[in-house]
Protein backbone atom coordinates (compact mmCIF):
# COMPACT_ATOMS: atom_id res chain seq x y z
CA UNK A 1 0.00 0.00 0.00
CA UNK A 2 2.83 2.33 0.91
CA UNK A 3 4.47 1.62 -2.41
CA UNK A 4 1.39 2.58 -4.30
CA UNK A 5 1.17 5.83 -2.46
CA UNK A 6 4.80 6.68 -3.21
CA UNK A 7 4.47 5.61 -6.77
CA UNK A 8 1.56 7.89 -7.39
CA UNK A 9 2.92 10.75 -5.34
CA UNK A 10 2.89 12.84 -8.47
CA UNK A 11 -0.82 12.20 -8.92
CA UNK A 12 -1.57 12.83 -5.28
CA UNK A 13 -0.86 16.49 -5.57
CA UNK A 14 -3.35 16.95 -8.36
CA UNK A 15 -5.91 14.24 -7.83
CA UNK A 16 -8.30 13.73 -4.97
CA UNK A 17 -9.67 10.39 -6.07
CA UNK A 18 -8.17 7.67 -8.23
CA UNK A 19 -9.83 4.61 -9.68
CA UNK A 20 -7.61 1.74 -10.72
CA UNK A 21 -8.88 -1.20 -12.79
CA UNK A 22 -12.23 -0.40 -11.31
CA UNK A 23 -15.07 -2.77 -12.16
CA UNK A 24 -18.40 -3.96 -10.99
CA UNK A 25 -20.30 -7.15 -11.63
CA UNK A 26 -23.78 -8.16 -10.55
CA UNK A 27 -26.00 -11.07 -11.39
CA UNK A 28 -23.20 -12.77 -13.33
CA UNK A 29 -22.83 -9.76 -15.60
CA UNK A 30 -19.86 -7.45 -15.76
CA UNK A 31 -21.41 -4.01 -15.83
CA UNK A 32 -18.30 -1.91 -15.49
CA UNK A 33 -14.67 -2.87 -16.04
CA UNK A 34 -11.11 -1.72 -16.32
CA UNK A 35 -11.64 1.90 -15.44
CA UNK A 36 -8.58 3.95 -14.60
CA UNK A 37 -9.20 7.59 -13.90
CA UNK A 38 -7.88 10.37 -11.70
CA UNK A 39 -10.35 12.90 -10.43
CA UNK A 40 -8.54 16.22 -10.32
CA UNK A 41 -8.80 18.11 -7.08
CA UNK A 42 -10.80 21.30 -7.23
CA UNK A 43 -11.81 20.67 -10.84
CA UNK A 44 -15.08 19.82 -12.50
CA UNK A 45 -15.07 16.41 -14.10
CA UNK A 46 -18.03 15.58 -16.29
CA UNK A 47 -19.07 12.03 -17.06
CA UNK A 48 -20.86 11.35 -20.32
CA UNK A 49 -22.12 8.31 -22.16
CA UNK A 50 -25.27 6.65 -23.42
CA UNK A 51 -28.09 5.30 -21.27
CA UNK A 52 -26.92 2.20 -19.50
CA UNK A 53 -23.25 2.94 -20.14
CA UNK A 54 -22.63 2.67 -16.40
CA UNK A 55 -22.41 6.31 -15.41
CA UNK A 56 -24.57 6.08 -12.31
CA UNK A 57 -22.85 2.87 -11.31
CA UNK A 58 -19.46 4.52 -11.70
CA UNK A 59 -20.57 7.43 -9.55
CA UNK A 60 -21.84 5.06 -6.84
CA UNK A 61 -18.51 3.24 -6.81
CA UNK A 62 -16.57 6.49 -6.54
CA UNK A 63 -18.84 7.69 -3.76
CA UNK A 64 -18.42 4.41 -1.92
CA UNK A 65 -22.06 3.38 -1.96
CA UNK A 66 -21.15 0.12 -3.68
CA UNK A 67 -18.08 -2.00 -3.03
CA UNK A 68 -16.09 -2.50 -6.25
CA UNK A 69 -16.02 -6.04 -7.62
CA UNK A 70 -12.62 -5.37 -9.14
CA UNK A 71 -9.96 -2.76 -8.63
CA UNK A 72 -9.85 0.08 -6.16
CA UNK A 73 -11.03 3.58 -5.46
CA UNK A 74 -8.47 5.52 -3.52
CA UNK A 75 -9.08 8.79 -1.78
CA UNK A 76 -6.35 11.39 -1.36
CA UNK A 77 -8.25 14.01 0.60
CA UNK A 78 -7.16 15.58 3.84
CA UNK A 79 -10.37 14.34 5.38
CA UNK A 80 -10.73 10.77 4.33
CA UNK A 81 -13.95 10.58 6.31
CA UNK A 82 -16.97 9.40 4.42
CA UNK A 83 -18.85 12.60 4.98
CA UNK A 84 -16.37 14.74 3.14
CA UNK A 85 -18.33 13.76 0.06
CA UNK A 86 -21.94 14.22 -0.91
CA UNK A 87 -24.10 13.05 -3.77
CA UNK A 88 -27.14 14.26 -5.62
CA UNK A 89 -28.93 11.25 -7.04
CA UNK A 90 -30.47 10.92 -10.47
CA UNK A 91 -33.84 10.72 -8.75
CA UNK A 92 -33.59 12.97 -5.71
CA UNK A 93 -34.68 11.40 -2.43
CA UNK A 94 -36.70 13.90 -0.44
CA UNK A 95 -37.31 13.07 3.19
CA UNK A 96 -40.98 13.21 4.16
CA UNK A 97 -40.48 16.51 5.85
CA UNK A 98 -40.59 20.17 5.07
CA UNK A 99 -37.98 21.76 2.86
CA UNK A 100 -36.13 23.32 5.76
CA UNK A 101 -36.34 20.11 7.79
CA UNK A 102 -34.57 18.30 4.95
CA UNK A 103 -31.72 20.77 5.25
CA UNK A 104 -31.71 20.61 9.04
CA UNK A 105 -31.44 16.85 8.89
CA UNK A 106 -28.32 16.97 6.72
CA UNK A 107 -26.83 19.53 9.08
CA UNK A 108 -27.61 17.46 12.12
CA UNK A 109 -25.91 14.46 10.56
CA UNK A 110 -22.80 16.68 10.42
CA UNK A 111 -23.09 16.99 14.17
CA UNK A 112 -23.85 20.70 14.17
CA UNK A 113 -25.61 22.36 17.07
CA UNK A 114 -29.02 23.96 16.90
CA UNK A 115 -27.81 27.48 16.19
CA UNK A 116 -25.45 26.42 13.42
CA UNK A 117 -28.18 24.25 11.94
CA UNK A 118 -30.68 27.09 11.77
CA UNK A 119 -28.13 29.46 10.27
CA UNK A 120 -26.92 26.88 7.79
CA UNK A 121 -30.42 25.93 6.72
CA UNK A 122 -31.41 29.57 6.20
CA UNK A 123 -28.33 30.26 4.15
CA UNK A 124 -28.88 27.16 2.01
CA UNK A 125 -32.53 28.13 1.42
CA UNK A 126 -31.47 31.49 0.16
CA UNK A 127 -28.77 30.05 -2.03
CA UNK A 128 -31.27 27.66 -3.61
CA UNK A 129 -33.96 30.35 -3.94
CA UNK A 130 -36.29 28.30 -1.78
CA UNK A 131 -36.78 30.64 1.17
CA UNK A 132 -40.45 31.07 0.35
CA UNK A 133 -40.96 27.33 0.27
CA UNK A 134 -39.20 26.64 3.56
CA UNK A 135 -42.24 25.23 5.35
CA UNK A 136 -43.64 23.33 2.38
CA UNK A 137 -43.40 19.54 2.29
CA UNK A 138 -40.32 18.75 0.24
CA UNK A 139 -42.14 16.13 -1.82
CA UNK A 140 -44.63 18.67 -3.10
CA UNK A 141 -41.91 20.78 -4.70
CA UNK A 142 -41.65 20.81 -8.49
CA UNK A 143 -38.98 18.68 -10.11
CA UNK A 144 -36.66 21.62 -10.55
CA UNK A 145 -37.17 22.81 -6.98
CA UNK A 146 -36.50 19.31 -5.68
CA UNK A 147 -33.24 19.20 -7.60
CA UNK A 148 -32.27 22.58 -6.21
CA UNK A 149 -33.05 21.39 -2.70
CA UNK A 150 -31.08 18.19 -3.31
CA UNK A 151 -28.04 20.18 -4.42
CA UNK A 152 -28.36 22.61 -1.52
CA UNK A 153 -28.78 19.71 0.90
CA UNK A 154 -25.67 18.04 -0.47
CA UNK A 155 -23.73 21.28 -0.16
CA UNK A 156 -24.62 21.88 3.48
CA UNK A 157 -22.77 18.63 4.15
CA UNK A 158 -19.64 20.68 3.40
CA UNK A 159 -18.21 18.11 1.00
CA UNK A 160 -14.75 18.06 -0.49
CA UNK A 161 -16.22 16.25 -3.45
CA UNK A 162 -19.71 16.75 -4.78
CA UNK A 163 -21.13 14.01 -7.01
CA UNK A 164 -24.12 14.86 -9.16
CA UNK A 165 -26.01 12.38 -11.32
CA UNK A 166 -27.71 14.23 -14.17
CA UNK A 167 -29.08 16.96 -11.90
CA UNK A 168 -30.55 18.93 -14.78
CA UNK A 169 -31.72 16.21 -17.13
CA UNK A 170 -35.41 17.10 -16.99
CA UNK A 171 -35.19 20.79 -16.16
CA UNK A 172 -35.92 23.86 -18.20
CA UNK A 173 -33.14 26.35 -19.01
CA UNK A 174 -33.91 28.64 -16.06
CA UNK A 175 -33.81 25.79 -13.54
CA UNK A 176 -30.72 24.36 -15.20
CA UNK A 177 -29.08 27.74 -14.83
CA UNK A 178 -29.86 27.84 -11.11
CA UNK A 179 -28.40 24.38 -10.57
CA UNK A 180 -25.29 25.24 -12.55
CA UNK A 181 -24.90 28.43 -10.52
CA UNK A 182 -25.07 26.43 -7.28
CA UNK A 183 -22.52 23.93 -8.52
CA UNK A 184 -20.22 26.61 -9.89
CA UNK A 185 -20.38 28.55 -6.63
CA UNK A 186 -19.32 25.40 -4.79
CA UNK A 187 -16.54 24.86 -7.30
CA UNK A 188 -15.38 28.42 -6.74
CA UNK A 189 -15.10 27.63 -3.04
CA UNK A 190 -12.79 24.75 -3.89
CA UNK A 191 -15.21 21.84 -3.99
CA UNK A 192 -14.29 19.11 -6.45
CA UNK A 193 -17.22 18.39 -8.75
CA UNK A 194 -17.96 15.10 -10.47
CA UNK A 195 -21.10 15.32 -12.54
CA UNK A 196 -22.91 13.09 -15.00
CA UNK A 197 -24.54 14.85 -17.92
CA UNK A 198 -26.18 14.05 -21.22
CA UNK A 199 -25.94 17.59 -22.38
CA UNK A 200 -23.00 18.64 -24.55
CA UNK A 201 -23.78 22.28 -23.96
CA UNK A 202 -23.54 21.73 -20.24
CA UNK A 203 -20.30 19.82 -20.66
CA UNK A 204 -18.91 22.74 -22.60
CA UNK A 205 -20.09 25.28 -20.04
CA UNK A 206 -19.02 23.45 -16.93
CA UNK A 207 -16.51 20.74 -17.72
CA UNK A 208 -12.84 21.07 -16.97
CA UNK A 209 -12.36 17.51 -18.10
CA UNK A 210 -14.66 14.88 -19.53
CA UNK A 211 -14.87 11.14 -18.99
CA UNK A 212 -16.73 9.23 -21.67
CA UNK A 213 -18.09 5.79 -20.84
CA UNK A 214 -19.31 3.24 -23.33
CA UNK A 215 -20.85 -0.12 -22.48
CA UNK A 216 -19.23 -0.28 -19.07
CA UNK A 217 -15.78 0.74 -20.24
CA UNK A 218 -13.82 3.93 -20.29
CA UNK A 219 -13.98 5.01 -23.91
CA UNK A 220 -12.15 8.25 -23.50
CA UNK A 221 -10.93 10.72 -20.95
CA UNK A 222 -9.26 14.09 -21.23
CA UNK A 223 -9.58 17.87 -21.17
CA UNK A 224 -13.01 19.09 -22.18
CA UNK A 225 -12.13 20.57 -25.56
CA UNK A 226 -10.24 17.52 -26.62
CA UNK A 227 -13.02 15.07 -25.79
CA UNK A 228 -15.80 17.25 -27.10
CA UNK A 229 -14.14 18.61 -30.23
CA UNK A 230 -11.63 15.96 -31.20
CA UNK A 231 -12.76 12.68 -29.71
CA UNK A 232 -10.55 9.75 -30.50
CA UNK A 233 -12.89 6.92 -29.57
CA UNK A 234 -15.58 5.78 -31.97
CA UNK A 235 -18.28 5.96 -29.31
CA UNK A 236 -17.46 9.51 -28.24
CA UNK A 237 -17.13 10.59 -31.86
CA UNK A 238 -20.56 9.19 -32.70
CA UNK A 239 -22.08 10.79 -29.61
CA UNK A 240 -20.61 14.22 -30.23
CA UNK A 241 -21.68 14.06 -33.86
CA UNK A 242 -25.19 13.28 -32.71
CA UNK A 243 -25.23 9.92 -34.48
CA UNK A 244 -27.40 7.17 -33.12
CA UNK A 245 -25.48 4.15 -31.93
CA UNK A 246 -26.00 1.16 -29.67
CA UNK A 247 -23.69 -0.47 -27.17
CA UNK A 248 -22.84 -3.19 -29.69
CA UNK A 249 -21.71 -0.84 -32.41
CA UNK A 250 -18.13 -0.40 -31.28
CA UNK B 1 -82.52 -1.43 22.42
CA UNK B 2 -84.09 1.80 23.61
CA UNK B 3 -83.24 0.82 27.14
CA UNK B 4 -79.68 0.20 26.13
CA UNK B 5 -79.39 3.74 24.80
CA UNK B 6 -81.10 4.95 27.94
CA UNK B 7 -78.37 3.32 29.96
CA UNK B 8 -75.70 5.05 27.94
CA UNK B 9 -77.43 8.43 28.21
CA UNK B 10 -77.86 8.09 31.96
CA UNK B 11 -74.16 7.18 32.23
CA UNK B 12 -74.22 5.85 35.75
CA UNK B 13 -71.20 5.14 37.92
CA UNK B 14 -71.35 1.46 37.15
CA UNK B 15 -70.93 2.07 33.46
CA UNK B 16 -68.26 4.67 33.87
CA UNK B 17 -66.11 2.44 36.09
CA UNK B 18 -66.22 -0.32 33.48
CA UNK B 19 -65.46 1.93 30.54
CA UNK B 20 -62.66 3.73 32.35
CA UNK B 21 -60.97 0.50 33.37
CA UNK B 22 -61.26 -0.78 29.82
CA UNK B 23 -59.57 2.32 28.48
CA UNK B 24 -56.96 2.35 31.20
CA UNK B 25 -55.95 -1.27 30.66
CA UNK B 26 -56.00 -1.09 26.88
CA UNK B 27 -54.18 2.21 26.57
CA UNK B 28 -51.50 1.12 29.02
CA UNK B 29 -51.02 -2.14 27.13
CA UNK B 30 -50.84 -0.38 23.77
CA UNK B 31 -48.39 2.18 25.14
CA UNK B 32 -46.15 -0.57 26.50
CA UNK B 33 -46.45 -2.57 23.30
CA UNK B 34 -45.44 0.52 21.30
CA UNK B 35 -42.49 1.09 23.60
CA UNK B 36 -41.24 -2.40 22.79
CA UNK B 37 -42.69 -3.01 19.35
CA UNK B 38 -41.76 0.24 17.58
CA UNK B 39 -38.00 0.05 18.16
CA UNK B 40 -38.00 -3.72 17.66
CA UNK B 41 -39.89 -3.48 14.38
CA UNK B 42 -37.73 -0.57 13.25
CA UNK B 43 -34.52 -2.48 13.95
CA UNK B 44 -35.71 -5.51 12.03
CA UNK B 45 -37.02 -3.30 9.22
CA UNK B 46 -33.95 -1.10 8.83
CA UNK B 47 -31.04 -3.52 9.26
CA UNK B 48 -29.89 -6.80 7.77
CA UNK B 49 -28.40 -9.21 10.25
CA UNK B 50 -28.29 -12.96 10.73
CA UNK B 51 -31.50 -14.23 12.23
CA UNK B 52 -33.54 -11.43 10.72
CA UNK B 53 -35.68 -13.84 8.73
CA UNK B 54 -36.38 -15.97 11.76
CA UNK B 55 -37.45 -12.97 13.80
CA UNK B 56 -39.72 -11.82 10.99
CA UNK B 57 -41.42 -15.20 10.71
CA UNK B 58 -41.76 -15.35 14.48
CA UNK B 59 -43.30 -11.90 14.72
CA UNK B 60 -45.74 -12.65 11.94
CA UNK B 61 -46.71 -15.93 13.57
CA UNK B 62 -47.15 -14.28 16.97
CA UNK B 63 -49.50 -11.73 15.42
CA UNK B 64 -52.14 -14.42 15.39
CA UNK B 65 -51.64 -15.56 18.99
CA UNK B 66 -54.92 -16.89 20.41
CA UNK B 67 -55.81 -14.62 23.35
CA UNK B 68 -56.85 -17.51 25.58
CA UNK B 69 -53.44 -19.08 25.14
CA UNK B 70 -51.78 -15.83 26.18
CA UNK B 71 -54.21 -15.64 29.08
CA UNK B 72 -53.35 -19.14 30.15
CA UNK B 73 -49.63 -18.46 29.89
CA UNK B 74 -49.82 -15.29 31.96
CA UNK B 75 -52.11 -17.07 34.42
CA UNK B 76 -49.53 -19.84 34.90
CA UNK B 77 -46.77 -17.29 35.40
CA UNK B 78 -48.70 -15.19 37.91
CA UNK B 79 -50.65 -17.86 39.79
CA UNK B 80 -49.61 -18.54 43.36
CA UNK B 81 -47.63 -21.61 42.27
CA UNK B 82 -46.10 -19.84 39.27
CA UNK B 83 -42.65 -18.25 39.07
CA UNK B 84 -44.04 -14.75 39.48
CA UNK B 85 -46.70 -15.74 41.99
CA UNK B 86 -45.07 -13.84 44.85
CA UNK B 87 -45.92 -10.58 43.12
CA UNK B 88 -49.59 -11.26 43.78
CA UNK B 89 -50.63 -9.78 40.48
CA UNK B 90 -53.23 -12.32 39.44
CA UNK B 91 -56.73 -10.87 39.15
CA UNK B 92 -55.48 -7.28 39.05
CA UNK B 93 -55.57 -4.76 36.22
CA UNK B 94 -51.78 -5.11 36.03
CA UNK B 95 -52.15 -8.76 35.05
CA UNK B 96 -54.59 -7.72 32.34
CA UNK B 97 -52.15 -5.13 31.06
CA UNK B 98 -49.38 -7.72 30.93
CA UNK B 99 -51.53 -10.17 28.98
CA UNK B 100 -52.65 -7.53 26.48
CA UNK B 101 -49.14 -6.24 26.06
CA UNK B 102 -47.98 -9.72 25.11
CA UNK B 103 -50.85 -9.96 22.70
CA UNK B 104 -50.33 -6.60 21.03
CA UNK B 105 -46.53 -6.27 20.93
CA UNK B 106 -46.03 -8.71 18.02
CA UNK B 107 -48.71 -6.89 16.05
CA UNK B 108 -47.06 -3.52 16.57
CA UNK B 109 -43.59 -4.93 15.87
CA UNK B 110 -44.54 -6.83 12.72
CA UNK B 111 -46.52 -3.96 11.20
CA UNK B 112 -43.81 -1.47 12.16
CA UNK B 113 -41.22 -3.66 10.49
CA UNK B 114 -43.18 -3.57 7.26
CA UNK B 115 -43.73 0.19 7.32
CA UNK B 116 -40.12 0.95 8.22
CA UNK B 117 -38.74 -1.50 5.68
CA UNK B 118 -40.69 0.16 2.88
CA UNK B 119 -39.56 3.63 3.87
CA UNK B 120 -35.99 2.46 4.30
CA UNK B 121 -36.03 1.09 0.77
CA UNK B 122 -36.65 4.63 -0.32
CA UNK B 123 -34.14 6.32 2.00
CA UNK B 124 -31.32 3.75 2.17
CA UNK B 125 -28.99 5.21 -0.46
CA UNK B 126 -29.48 8.77 0.68
CA UNK B 127 -28.75 7.74 4.27
CA UNK B 128 -25.66 5.86 3.17
CA UNK B 129 -24.57 8.94 1.28
CA UNK B 130 -25.13 11.16 4.33
CA UNK B 131 -23.30 8.61 6.46
CA UNK B 132 -25.98 8.57 9.15
CA UNK B 133 -25.43 6.56 12.30
CA UNK B 134 -27.57 3.54 13.12
CA UNK B 135 -29.39 5.48 15.83
CA UNK B 136 -30.19 8.42 13.58
CA UNK B 137 -31.39 6.03 10.93
CA UNK B 138 -33.90 4.34 13.23
CA UNK B 139 -35.05 7.61 14.74
CA UNK B 140 -35.50 9.27 11.35
CA UNK B 141 -37.37 6.32 9.89
CA UNK B 142 -39.73 6.13 12.87
CA UNK B 143 -40.32 9.86 12.76
CA UNK B 144 -40.92 10.06 9.02
CA UNK B 145 -43.25 7.06 9.15
CA UNK B 146 -45.18 8.46 12.11
CA UNK B 147 -48.51 8.74 10.33
CA UNK B 148 -48.40 5.17 9.12
CA UNK B 149 -47.29 4.08 12.56
CA UNK B 150 -50.31 5.76 14.08
CA UNK B 151 -52.42 3.32 12.11
CA UNK B 152 -50.24 0.53 13.43
CA UNK B 153 -50.88 1.62 17.01
CA UNK B 154 -54.56 1.79 16.18
CA UNK B 155 -54.52 -1.80 14.96
CA UNK B 156 -53.03 -2.74 18.33
CA UNK B 157 -55.66 -0.73 20.17
CA UNK B 158 -58.44 -2.39 18.21
CA UNK B 159 -57.13 -5.83 18.99
CA UNK B 160 -56.68 -5.10 22.69
CA UNK B 161 -59.92 -3.28 23.40
CA UNK B 162 -62.07 -5.93 21.75
CA UNK B 163 -60.31 -8.87 23.34
CA UNK B 164 -62.05 -11.02 26.01
CA UNK B 165 -60.27 -14.32 26.51
CA UNK B 166 -56.97 -13.22 27.99
CA UNK B 167 -58.32 -10.52 30.31
CA UNK B 168 -61.06 -12.82 31.53
CA UNK B 169 -58.56 -15.52 32.51
CA UNK B 170 -56.01 -13.28 34.23
CA UNK B 171 -58.42 -10.60 35.45
CA UNK B 172 -61.21 -12.81 36.65
CA UNK B 173 -63.95 -10.28 35.83
CA UNK B 174 -64.20 -9.06 39.41
CA UNK B 175 -66.78 -6.34 39.86
CA UNK B 176 -65.24 -2.86 40.24
CA UNK B 177 -61.74 -4.31 40.08
CA UNK B 178 -61.10 -6.09 36.83
CA UNK B 179 -64.40 -5.87 35.03
CA UNK B 180 -64.00 -4.33 31.61
CA UNK B 181 -66.37 -3.76 28.71
CA UNK B 182 -65.82 -7.04 26.91
CA UNK B 183 -65.91 -9.24 29.97
CA UNK B 184 -69.02 -7.49 31.18
CA UNK B 185 -70.71 -8.08 27.86
CA UNK B 186 -69.86 -11.76 28.09
CA UNK B 187 -71.10 -12.00 31.65
CA UNK B 188 -74.29 -9.96 31.28
CA UNK B 189 -75.24 -11.77 28.10
CA UNK B 190 -74.93 -15.12 29.83
CA UNK B 191 -77.04 -13.77 32.68
CA UNK B 192 -79.66 -12.59 30.21
CA UNK B 193 -79.13 -8.91 31.08
CA UNK B 194 -79.09 -7.85 27.49
CA UNK B 195 -79.60 -4.11 28.02
CA UNK B 196 -76.26 -3.56 29.73
CA UNK B 197 -74.52 -5.92 27.29
CA UNK B 198 -76.02 -4.06 24.35
CA UNK B 199 -75.18 -0.67 25.81
CA UNK B 200 -71.55 -1.68 26.23
CA UNK B 201 -71.50 -3.18 22.76
CA UNK B 202 -72.74 0.08 21.29
CA UNK B 203 -70.13 2.00 23.28
CA UNK B 204 -67.38 -0.32 22.11
CA UNK B 205 -68.46 0.14 18.54
CA UNK B 206 -68.69 3.89 18.97
CA UNK B 207 -65.20 3.97 20.44
CA UNK B 208 -63.81 2.10 17.47
CA UNK B 209 -65.52 4.45 15.04
CA UNK B 210 -64.34 7.59 16.82
CA UNK B 211 -60.72 6.45 17.12
CA UNK B 212 -60.62 5.28 13.53
CA UNK B 213 -62.14 8.49 12.25
CA UNK B 214 -59.60 10.51 14.19
CA UNK B 215 -56.66 8.59 12.84
CA UNK B 216 -58.06 8.69 9.35
CA UNK B 217 -58.44 12.45 9.49
CA UNK B 218 -54.82 12.74 10.58
CA UNK B 219 -53.68 10.47 7.80
CA UNK B 220 -55.62 12.33 5.16
CA UNK B 221 -53.97 15.57 6.16
CA UNK B 222 -50.60 13.82 6.21
CA UNK B 223 -51.10 12.39 2.75
CA UNK B 224 -52.13 15.80 1.51
CA UNK B 225 -48.82 17.09 2.84
CA UNK B 226 -47.01 14.14 1.20
CA UNK B 227 -45.73 13.01 4.55
CA UNK B 228 -47.29 9.56 4.38
N1 LIG C 1 -27.00 -2.88 -8.54
C1 LIG C 1 -27.12 -3.33 -9.82
N2 LIG C 1 -27.34 -4.64 -10.04
C2 LIG C 1 -27.47 -5.11 -11.31
N3 LIG C 1 -27.40 -4.35 -12.39
C3 LIG C 1 -27.18 -3.04 -12.24
C4 LIG C 1 -27.04 -2.46 -10.95
N4 LIG C 1 -26.85 -1.14 -11.10
C5 LIG C 1 -26.88 -0.92 -12.42
N5 LIG C 1 -27.07 -2.04 -13.12
C6 LIG C 1 -27.07 -2.16 -14.60
O1 LIG C 1 -25.87 -1.58 -15.06
C7 LIG C 1 -26.08 -0.88 -16.26
C8 LIG C 1 -25.59 0.53 -16.12
O2 LIG C 1 -26.47 1.24 -15.26
P1 LIG C 1 -26.31 2.78 -14.90
O3 LIG C 1 -27.44 3.15 -14.03
O4 LIG C 1 -24.95 3.01 -14.39
O5 LIG C 1 -26.47 3.46 -16.32
P2 LIG C 1 -26.34 5.00 -16.68
O6 LIG C 1 -25.15 5.16 -17.53
O7 LIG C 1 -26.42 5.82 -15.45
O8 LIG C 1 -27.63 5.19 -17.57
P3 LIG C 1 -28.67 6.44 -17.62
O9 LIG C 1 -28.11 7.42 -18.55
O10 LIG C 1 -29.90 5.82 -18.18
O11 LIG C 1 -28.85 6.94 -16.23
C9 LIG C 1 -27.56 -0.97 -16.56
O12 LIG C 1 -27.73 -1.96 -17.57
C10 LIG C 1 -28.19 -1.41 -15.26
O13 LIG C 1 -29.29 -2.24 -15.50
MG1 LIG D 1 -27.77 7.03 -14.59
Amino acid sequence: MRDTVMESAQDCIASILTARSLGFAAGGQVLLQGIDVDIAKGKRTLIMGANGAGKSLFLRLLHGLLPPSFGTVRWHGERPAKRAQAMVFQRPVMLRRSVIANLRFALRVQGLGWRAREAGAREALEMAHLTEKARQPARLLSGGEQQRLAVARALVCDPEILFLDEPTSSLDPASTQMIEDLVNAAHARGVTVVMVTHDQGQARRMGDSVIFLHAGRLAEEGPRDQVLDAPRSEAARAWMAGRLYTRNDF
Amino acid sequence: MAEAFGLILRWDRELSVIVMLSLQVTLSAVALACLIGLPLGALVGAFRFPGRGVITVLLNALMGLPPVVVGLFVYLMLSAAGPLGVLGLLYTPTAMIIAQTILVTPIIAALTKQVVEDLHGEYAEQFASFGVTARTRVAALLWDARYSLLTVALAGFGRAVAEVGAVLIVGGNINHVTRVMTTTIALETSKGNLQLALALGVLLLGLAVVVNAGVMALRVSAVRAAYA
